[in-house]
């Protein structure tokens, strides 16, 4: 690990101070479960790291109007305990699937967030894009974990963040402050990842110097919700494939519904037609699997993945069933 | 007086020997009061840092370590790899720099200026006919007994499929290293994260240029090594000459990407098989062609022994071909290279049984008359059915029962070896009665110290913390290095040895001071009694040695039954499938397993345990990736190198097979057998609750599906 300077701001306009001085070749350490592997690897030299966990006004849970505002601090186990977010159920299961009790208690939402690819070009050092000359090391090379929906473009990873696909089928807004001390902006989730075309778009809106400080959920309203992960370990293990729903139920027909893919694409993938499918059906095998079916109607496996596939619409289909309580004999 | 006879007790007698004992050094282990060679601090120490070679092929153009020899706190620089070296893997280790602080190494490391000339690399282990038109194959010889085409033509039920094994690393916990340290110009104080403590001195005093009886070699602690841990290594020899140029100490441990770059592979092996067998399904036929790669030398499991234990099938045709790739070398793995036998002949077997729509345990049942212990294989076997319930479980290939989830059992079977290695040891009795024993000898986690400790107290009617081991130096009298299970066996016989010589000794003395006959004499509880009644206790009688202890020395192995070699098992799989996301649940395994006399059962079963666990590992997700576009070892990570934690285990059951006829036997190696057949037991259930075989371990989501989609069977 490289030397850099540590600070340690008390409020979100000194944690913004500090984050844009040396250009801005500053990094965000919360939890520190992914930053401090990148600064181990070397993926990351900045000149300063800031350490925002004393920005109290991003600490914590709580109510807002109907909804409820979650502080981009709260850590893993926090949301798993809370009672203002036991109905959010889809967040519950995230944090079962993490599994290691160290990052439960480390790792933090707005964390998870911003994790960056576990892709395993990016993390032996060929960058985000993984390109040599031109070429997609990638597609030429082992991509049995990369994504299988959105990877026609240069980048072909997987979106690390976990809690986005539950966050986005639940409509949350994400609040970005900075770069200057005083602007803030509250966008949708959705719109907050993305999938860059170019080295230096990195895999979200977040400039340099910017940070995400909340996460709004909208109320509930009845809604039921679940997170499906497909995970090949019990013990700490990156999803496969996973699938978050959000649905409303009106005497066991759906009447609203979102579903949201994760680690099959360079970012959470919005499956609109795959809930639009559900509207007006009873939740069962027949509905939950149509729904896996078009929700990966689209895919374009590389060379190794196509599996992913397959996975990807079982976790759509066991999350639908799932959030209506009707999941039977998954492993 | 009675002839005096070397032989263990009878076994009704012992009172210790065969018990369930925790070990003696349990306490210090879990306390962190153990120190390990990556532990050793002593003061002024450096810390070294690698810089590694990252690529598939290169050669070196250029090395300048003239900014990092300048590095603040950068002490030494060694080259191991300078200009013209060819660097046929990822992870060679290119150069190394000692500094004050670990960061101030890596600032070294980071500023040596590097170039390299990329060079073609082929990494690709199962891929035979890219392999052969890339000029990567060698021949590994092929052999013939009976007549394969006939026997073929005679046969009522003929099987062909395709299996495999992938490569796996070490990855011990404690990663390879030492620390060195000089004393004066020639004298070497090494410790070394070793198996072979009594044999790596003179590996690092040749190319030193010291004398051997200079280096010292101390490993009081090792955290794994599983076969990979036998020499001083380039990095050891590096470590000595870096502390060398520094005069400070240097503690060199890889970090954990090259430990498991470097540190040692287990070969991988993939096969085309045919198996027939006649209408009552003998087996009569096995053809195989197997290919595979053990790295740059370019060999894979070994011709002779397939099929695997199954030596008397009479019509075998037997082909290896041996694929060079660009990767880092093999080094035995815990039974090399059986689990990899195991992998592609008990699945053969299994698949031959499915196609006879017959109960697989009754064709292994059938068939082990073609085995070397038809009569033990049986017992394990009845054994292990009833403790898995498989009569119950039972049900035909892919009937596994689900919608989603099936269920399904398998089992396979193992030998090994097991003999004892060559071990001296001093054992000293002293006048005041403490007991303990010198040894070059390594606990390699395993309970060496604990069996040492039971088999001296056992003869001496002490207790097991009455006995002092010393071992882990090479200044002690010299044993084999731990490998391939021979040392419990190689320790045990020894100290048996020397204890009964030292006890003889002391029955004269105490039986010319108390006027009995020495033949009556006997060591229990701390005293020596005389036909069952309390001559005198322990200390009284060592009093009787005078002024100095009796110090005896005693080896092994010898022709006198304290140990044999040889052991069969078997292990039984149930395990449960998520077709619809390939993922494989263990819900439990069973192990039955001989190994002669037991010392100590309680460690006996921990060996077991272990095997198990490293044979979940293997069987269902850990492998090395090699990346063909760059030639890298790219799951060099504890994330994606993927090894089971708690929760993927399941339950295991454990059985020691330990009639009078194995106590007989004397001790047999137990560290290597258990973890032989788990991976085909676990394939076979696999196969058993889908219908489908999955060729290759492990059996990750995507070998799984692939296989399903496939529908190969």
């Amino acid at each position: 690990m490289r030397p850099f300077e540590y600070a340690r701001p008390q409020n979100e306009s000194e944690a913004l101070d500090l984050l844009n001085d040396h250009d801005a070749n500053t990094a965000v350490l919360a939890g520190g479960t992914d930053l401090i592997a990148l600064l181990q690897e070397d993926l990351q030299a900045p000149q300063r790291v800031v350490d925002i966990k004393q920005v109290e006004s991003m600490q914590g849970i709580a109510a807002d109007g109907d909804g409820v505002v979650i502080g981009a601090l709260t850590t893993l186990e926090e949301i798993s305990e809370s009672p203002m977010l036991a109905d959010y159920r889809s967040l519950g299961d995230v944090v079962d699937g993490v599994r290691a009790i160290q990052i439960q208690q480390m790792g933090t939402l707005g964390g998870d967030l911003c994790h960056l690819p576990n892709c395993w070009f990016y993390r032996n050092g060929y960058g985000l894009l993984a390109l040599e000359n031109g070429e997609s090391l990638v597609a030429a090379g082992d991509n049995r974990y990369h994504a299988i929906l959105g990877n026609q473009g240069p980048a072909k990873f997987v979106s690390a963040a976990r809690f986005a696909p539950a966050l986005i089928a639940w409509g949350a807004d994400v609040r970005v402050i900075g770069p200057d001390a005083g602007s803030s902006e509250w966008l949708p989730l959705e719109h907050f990842f993305v999938t860059p075309k170019v080295e230096s778009q990195g895999v979200s809106v977040l400039k340099p110097g910017q940070l995400i400080s909340h996460v709004r959920l909208p109320a509930t309203t009845g809604r039921v919700s679940s997170t499906y992960e497909v995970l090949q370990m019990e013990g700490l293990d990156w999803p496969l494939a996973t699938a978050a729903a959000t649905i409303d139920l009106d005497g066991g027909v759906v009447r609203e519904a979102s579903i949201v893919m994760g680690h099959v694409a360079p970012m959470p993938w919005v499956a609109h037609e795959a809930a639009q499918s559900l509207i007006g059906q009873p939740v069962d095998e027949v509905s939950a699997g149509r729904a896996g079916e078009i929700a990966v109607a689209q895919a374009t496996p590389l060379r190794d993945n196509a599996y992913k596939v397959q996975l990807a619409k079982t976790a759509v289909k066991r999350a639908v069933l799932s959030a209506a309580d009707m999941l039977e004999g998954a492993l | 007086m009675a002839e005096r006879k070397v032989a263990w007790k009878k076994r009704k007698d012992n009172t210790l020997i065969g018990g369930d004992h925790t070990r003696i050094d349990g306490v210090e282990k879990a306390s962190g009061h153990a120190k390990y060679a990556a532990d050793i601090n002593t003061a002024g120490t450096l810390f070294a840092r690698l810089l590694t070679f990252k690529g598939g092929a290169a050669v070196v153009k250029s090395i300048d370590t003239a900014d990092a020899e300048k590095t603040p706190g950068v002490r030494a620089v060694h080259v191991f790899n300078g200009a013209g070296k060819e660097l046929r893997w990822d992870g060679t280790i290119v150069a190394a720099v000692a500094a004050d602080t670990p960061e101030q190494a890596e600032d070294g490391v980071r500023a040596i200026k590097v170039a390299y000339e990329a060079k073609p690399h082929w990494v690709d282990e199962e891929d035979l006919p890219g392999a052969t038109a890339g000029k990567r194959t060698k021949p590994l010889g092929d052999n013939k007994k009976g007549d394969v085409a006939a026997a073929l033509k005679a046969a009522k039920h003929v099987h062909k499929g395709y299996y495999g094994i992938a490569t796996i690393s070490h990855m011990c916990l404690e990663t390879h290293g030492s620390h060195c340290e000089w004393d004066g110009e020639d004298k070497l104080n090494v410790h070394l994260s070793t198996q072979n403590v009594s044999g790596t001195g003179g590996q690092f005093a040749g190319p030193l240029g010291i004398d051997a009886s200079n280096v010292s070699i101390t490993c009081n602690y090792i955290g794994g090594g599983f076969g990979s841990k036998f020499a001083a290594d380039e990095w050891g020899v590096a470590c000595a000459q870096l502390a060398k140029k520094a005069g400070k100490p240097v503690r060199l441990m890889l970090d954990r990407a090259t430990e498991l770059k470097i540190g040692g592979t287990r070969p991988s092996g993939f096969a085309e098989v045919t198996i027939a067998a006649d209408a009552e399904g003998n087996i009569t036929v096995w053809d195989s062609h197997h290919w595979g790669t053990s790295g740059i030398a370019g060999s894979t499991i070994s011709l002779g022994q397939l099929p695997y234990c199954f030596d008397g099938i009479p019509n075998r045709n037997r082909k290896a071909t041996g694929i060079s790739t660009n990767t880092g070398p093999n080094r035995a793995w815990r039974a090399p290279p059986h689990p990899q036998l195991c992998a592609v002949t008990d699945t053969v077997i299994d698949d031959l049984a499915a196609k006879m729509g017959a109960n697989s345990y009754d064709i292994f049942m059938k068939n082990l008359d073609k085995t070397p212990k038809p009569d033990v294989y049986a017992e394990e076997m009845k054994i292990g059915a009833k403790l898995i319930d498989w009569k119950a479980k039972w049900h035909a290939h892919g009937k596994g029962g689900g919608k989603s989830v099936k269920r399904g059992l398998g089992m396979a079977l193992h030998r090994w070896g097991g003999r004892a290695g060559a071990t001296t040891c001093t054992v000293k009795v002293h006048p005041d009665g403490a007991v303990e024993t010198f040894l070059g000898s390594q606990d390699l986690g395993t309970g060496t110290r604990t069996v040492i400790a039971i088999t001296l107290a056992e003869t001496f009617g002490l207790g097991i913390n009455d006995v002092k081991v010393n071992l882990g130096n090479n200044s002690y009298p010299k044993a084999n290095p731990s490998g391939g299970s021979i040392t419990v066996g190689g320790v045990s016989g020894p100290h048996r040895r020397a204890g009964l010589e030292a006890l003889w000794k002391i029955y004269d003395l105490v039986a010319a001071k108390y006027k009995v006959e020495a033949d009556s004499l006997s060591a229990k509880g701390g005293k020596i009694l005389s036909a069952g009644k309390s001559v005198c206790t322990w200390k009284q009688a060592c009093g009787l040695l005078g002024p100095m202890p009796l110090e005896v020395q005693g080896q092994g192995p010898k022709n006198d039954g304290l140990t044999s070699q040889g052991v069969a098992g078997i292990q039984m799989a149930d395990v449960s499938v998520d077709i619809e996301t390939g993922i494989v649940r263990i819900n439990e395994l069973v192990a039955v397993q001989d190994c002669g006399l037991i010392i100590d059962e309680l460690t006996a079963r921990s060996q077991v345990y272990g095997g198990l666990i490293m044979g979940i590992a293997y069987a269902l997700s850990e492998e090395r990736v090699m990346d063909n576009r760059t030639g890298r070892f790219i799951n060099a990570d504890l994330e994606n190198y993927k090894l089971p934690r708690i929760g993927d285990i399941g339950k295991l059951k454990v059985h020691m097979y330990q009639p009078d006829s194995e106590y007989e036997r004397g001790v047999v190696g137990l560290g290597e057998p258990p973890v032989i057949s788990t991976g085909a037991a676990i394939s076979n259930a696999v196969a058993n609750a889908t219908g489908v075989r999955v060729p290759v371990q492990p059996l990750t989501p995507q070998r799984v599906l692939e296989a399903l989609k496939g529908g190969q069977a």
